[in-house]
């Protein structure tokens, strides 16, 4: 295949942890997913689980290559999605395709005309199982599902077996064009979530107000930019995030562009917050629950705003929308990075030495924090604003319920 | 100037007490409510506690009391006459810390009307002590207004009891106009800082590291500091010493040289002239770096042992008194206390605990250490912020001791809550309304404690509590070194800030402390046992009648 080098490279890449930043990663997945979906040769029959499993596949590795990094699943998800909706939306034509052939074929024979109407039924039904959000009808009829899908083609083929084959072949490489045709448009979403983030500024900023964010995301430096050049003057209080002090970079583009930035140390947080207006940050994922993975010291910041009745607003392309639920979100959607962004390895290695020194030294750094959806006063995405108790909502638009757990089901299944 | 007149004054106080509703009865709180200018001799209370406003608050006094009696009107009249007039008055009711800054650039002049001022002393045949100056002043009310005087002295005294409790205003830097007398009066004359933060004009923002040099070359004009008090403040200013009880100490030992060293002019009374001295020293001190609020306190201490000083001392004895004196409050105060506290907060601390500490304090160091020799297993959370990374130092000296730490920086502080069972803090000061003012972070720490339902202990020595109030971090604090916030030791990587002073829309702050509200702290562990946030100004109240026995 000629996407496996492609595929071990993204691998390569995420394990390492190379790629930053969660818009760069769900681009380059869906640009991957994209060439693993157009290098795919499709049979004529059940081209839509073929593919499915296909992405699948991928998706497993590369969400294992990097299980931290939530925008890799979710895109993976959002593609499988995809490839639900374009079957289904052909299936369904193709109904009414069966429709219309049923009636111009009426008068020539009349013994034929329940069978295809009734396997037409029974494809619709089971594509609409596939597709919808969870719902008891669904979760009983996944079990039948995928046994049921396979035999109605075969079932319908019997009659004119060779007209139906031949409609199939351009049903399939009319399925593939349109899932990749909304893998684009997916990453056309990807690129632009900023500016349509950012559009949504000027609503939310007013006049003279102080916003307070931490560390650096691109999302909140071109939303604040945004409402810079729609004339509002307002004052930015920039955490330094530390250990990996990004914030010094967000005051230093800030201050460039015009607006008045002021640095603090995370530790003043709290002493700022009573002074502060608006608290504004970006995210790295959205759970379903509208709690929010986000970069390192955030929980502390939004403590500290909920105390002080100050707005905590999270900045999250769809992109970041998560349809996992953090059961134990600090154990499990965590990463430790290297200690010697917080100790000097060199000044503290007699320490570390078990042998010579009596005590033992631990150095946690972990990268991301859990900010539980009761903080959160408002998210904005791509789509507008939302309350943290409608992400769930949000999330069933994006995802078919199948597709949840992407990794257990191949290895359960295949 | 003669006997009956001296008789009549020094009765006064009890004569004066007699027709004014003050229910105090014990000697102390009679003591409270006699004038400074009367009695300022023989009460240091006053001396000490209304520091910073003696002046400011004598007028006001005195004009509220204008509305009510034509006869006080013209006494404040006589009174305004007596304060141009006698030079010693003035020099009294100028004690105050704020204004203290003033004696520094007057020296020379006060010096000369000092002399005018003992001589008038020695007119009256009284020891150079406090008493015999304030004698002399009384005497000059005395003649004309007899009564209106005794009436007036009662009534003050009320107000000022009231005013008392009330922390003398503290140095606003930016009312322009106070601005520019302190700066006419200052000694260091930092350069000002060309960016500064909006938001806390109130506080004094320099350009770092031009004071070290200014003081440098400015030690052989500065006639009137004590070299180990200018070693000392240059220590302070260039950050080598740090943490609220060693500034103390280093401070009390400065001034103990200083007194050692100390010897009165033969026509000067040793009270006035040393307070005036320790006065000039404070001043300095707060130039080099603003005080904490426990060195206020213990800057209080000092100035009550002088103005208490029993008048028939001789210099070489007061000054023996006056050593050892703060030799037992640097003993019981700080170092006793702190074996107290440790006693105290050990029976917190369990086998199998996890206990969280930020930054350095030397108070939870020594309670780490104490329940690890005493054989308590137990692990130790050591969270660090920048840009002191003071943490490191406890690190290094808790692993070298074999104690099990865990560090990590104050973002991950809800991460690793998970695991602790108790929260350790050192502050600056406790407020009398329960707040905690202590290095910037604990507030944090303390709430995400709170958050996690983990108790949150604060070890305290008492002398650090004052009655001041505060609500939150920016009426009241310090700024660091800006610079300090965009250079990150050891993280050659981090290097966005290298010329923020060249971007005309950025600021760096970097605030030293702030305030935890009461309601995160679980208790505070004092030399006095272990209480309740809300039990503050108690301890605050009775720290004070003690501090006057003493």
């Amino acid at each position: 295949m000629p996407d496996v080098q492609a595929l071990n490279e993204f691998v390569n890449l995420l394990k390492k942890r190379k790629i930053e930043g969660s818009q760069a990663t769900a681009k380059l997945t869906a640009e991957l997913l994209r060439s693993v979906i157009s290098h795919q040769r499709v049979p004529h029959t059940n081209q839509a689980t073929y593919l499915i499993n296909a992405v699948r596949a991928v998706g497993e590795q590369i969400i294992d290559a990097n299980p931290i990094e939530l925008s890799v699943g979710n895109i993976v998800r959002r593609v499988l999605h995809i490839i639900r909706e374009e079957d289904l939306s052909l299936v369904t034509d193709a109904m009414a395709g069966f429709g219309m052939s049923a009636t111009s074929d009426d008068e020539d024979d009349v013994e034929r005309d329940d069978h295809p109407a009734l396997s037409a039924v029974v494809v619709a039904a089971a594509a609409r199982s596939t597709l919808r959000p969870p719902s008891l009808q669904t979760l009983l009829e996944d079990v039948t599902d995928s046994a049921a899908i396979p035999p109605t083609p075969s079932s319908t083929g019997d009659s004119d077996g060779k007209s139906r084959s031949v409609e199939k072949g351009t049903r399939g490489r009319k399925l593939k064009h349109d899932v990749i045709e909304a893998v684009n448009e997916l990453i056309q979403d990807i690129t632009s979530c900023h500016e349509q983030i950012a559009e949504q500024a000027v609503e939310h900023i007013h006049q003279n107000e102080v916003i307070l964010t931490l560390g650096s995301s691109k999302t909140v430096f071109e939303f604040l930019c945004a409402a810079k050049e729609k004339k509002r003057s307002f004052k930015v209080v920039v955490a330094e995030g530390a250990p990996r002090y990004r914030g010094h970079l967000l005051a230093k583009e800030l201050a460039a562009r015009g607006l008045q930035s002021t640095v603090i140390a995370d530790s003043a947080c709290f002493a700022m917050i009573s002074r502060v207006n608006m608290v504004i940050v970006g995210a790295h994922a959205v759970m379903a629950n509208g709690g929010v993975i986000a970069p390192i010291g955030l929980h502390m910041v939004a403590l500290a705003a909920h105390r002080h009745a100050v707005p905590f607003v999270v900045l999250a392309g769809s992109h970041k929308l998560c349809p996992l639920y953090p059961h134990n979100p600090h154990v499990l959607l965590n990463e430790l990075r290297s200690p010697s962004e917080l100790l000097d390895f060199g000044e503290f290695s007699d320490l570390m030495d078990s042998a010579t020194s009596l005590g033992s030294l631990h150095v946690v750094n972990p990268a991301f924090d859990y900010v539980p959806p009761n903080l959160v006063s408002l998210f904005i995405t791509d789509t507008g604003g939302h309350n943290p108790s409608y992400m769930y909502r949000l999330i069933a638009d994006y995802y078919s319920a199948d597709d949840l757990v992407v990794k257990q089901r191949p290895t359960a299944g295949n | 100037m003669d006997a009956t007149r001296v008789s009549h004054s020094l009765g006064d106080p009890k004569i004066r007490r007699v027709g004014f509703f003050v229910p105090e009865s014990s000697t102390t709180d009679s003591c409270k409510i006699l004038s400074p200018r009367h009695l300022s001799g023989t009460l240091p209370d006053m001396q000490t506690s209304v520091d910073g406003q003696v002046s400011s608050q004598s007028n006001d006094a005195s004009e509220n009391l204008n509305l009510e009696t034509g006869i006080e009107k013209r006494e404040e009249g006589e009174k305004k006459v007596l304060k141009s007039r006698s030079k010693p008055l003035k020099e009294k009711t100028t004690k105050a810390e704020r204004r203290a800054l003033q004696e520094a650039q007057r020296a020379a002049k006060a010096a000369a009307s000092k002399d005018e001022g003992s001589k008038a002393v020695a007119e009256t045949g009284g020891a150079a002590t406090g008493r015999s100056t304030k004698q002399s002043s009384q005497k000059k009310v005395g003649p004309s207004f007899p009564l209106a005087a005794d009436k007036k002295a009662g009534d003050r005294p009320l107000d000022k009891d009231r005013k008392k409790d009330a922390p003398p205003p503290r140095m606003q830097f930016d009312d322009e106009s106070r601005m520019e007398k302190a700066r006419r009066r200052a000694v260091v004359n930092p350069t000002e800082s060309r960016t500064r933060v909006e938001l806390f004009k109130h506080l004094p923002q320099y350009e770092h590291g031009t004071k070290l040099s200014n003081l440098e070359s400015k030690f052989f004009h500065l006639g009137l500091v004590h070299p180990s008090v200018f070693e000392v403040g240059q220590r302070y200013s260039a950050g080598d010493i740090w943490g609220g009880n060693a500034r103390c100490v280093a401070m009390l030992r400065a001034l103990q040289d200083a007194i050692r060293d100390y010897c009165t002019d033969h026509e000067k009374a040793l009270v006035r002239d040393l307070t005036s001295k320790i006065n000039s020293y404070v001043s300095f001190f707060t130039e080099c770096r603003p005080l904490s609020m426990s060195m206020g306190n213990a800057i209080r201490f000092v100035k009550s042992r002088i103005v208490n000083l029993s008048t028939n001392h001789s210099e070489f004895e007061a000054k023996r008194t006056l050593c050892s004196d703060i030799d037992q409050f640097i003993n019981e105060k700080i170092i006793l206390a702190d074996k107290v506290i440790v006693r105290h907060a050990f029976t917190k601390i369990k086998d199998g605990d996890v206990l969280l500490t930020y930054g350095l304090s030397c108070v939870v160091e020594m309670i780490l250490l104490y329940a690890h020799e005493l054989g308590k297993h137990f692990r130790v959370v050591v969270v660090d912020s920048q840009p002191r990374l003071e943490g490191q130092v406890l690190l290094r000296r808790l692993v070298a001791k074999g104690l099990s730490c865990t560090y990590t920086h104050i973002n991950a502080v809800s991460y690793i809550m998970h695991e602790v069972t108790r929260v350790l803090l050192g502050a600056s000061a406790v407020l009398s309304n329960g707040t905690v003012y202590s290095r910037v972070g604990t507030s944090c720490v303390a709430m995400v404690a709170h958050a996690f339902r983990v108790p949150v202990l604060i070890c305290c020595e008492a002398y650090k509590f004052n009655e001041r109030v505060l609500l939150d971090s920016i009426c009241s604090n310090e700024l660091g070194d800006p610079d300090a916030i965009a250079r990150v030791p050891g993280r050659m990587d981090v290097n966005y800030l290298d010329n923020w002073a060249s971007e005309d829309n950025l600021r760096l702050l970097n605030l030293m402390y702030d305030a935890t509200p009461s309601d995160y702290v679980t208790v505070i562990v004092t030399d006095y046992g272990m209480l309740p946030p809300s039990s503050v100004p108690v301890i605050v109240r009775e720290y004070r009648r003690e501090h006057l026995l003493m």
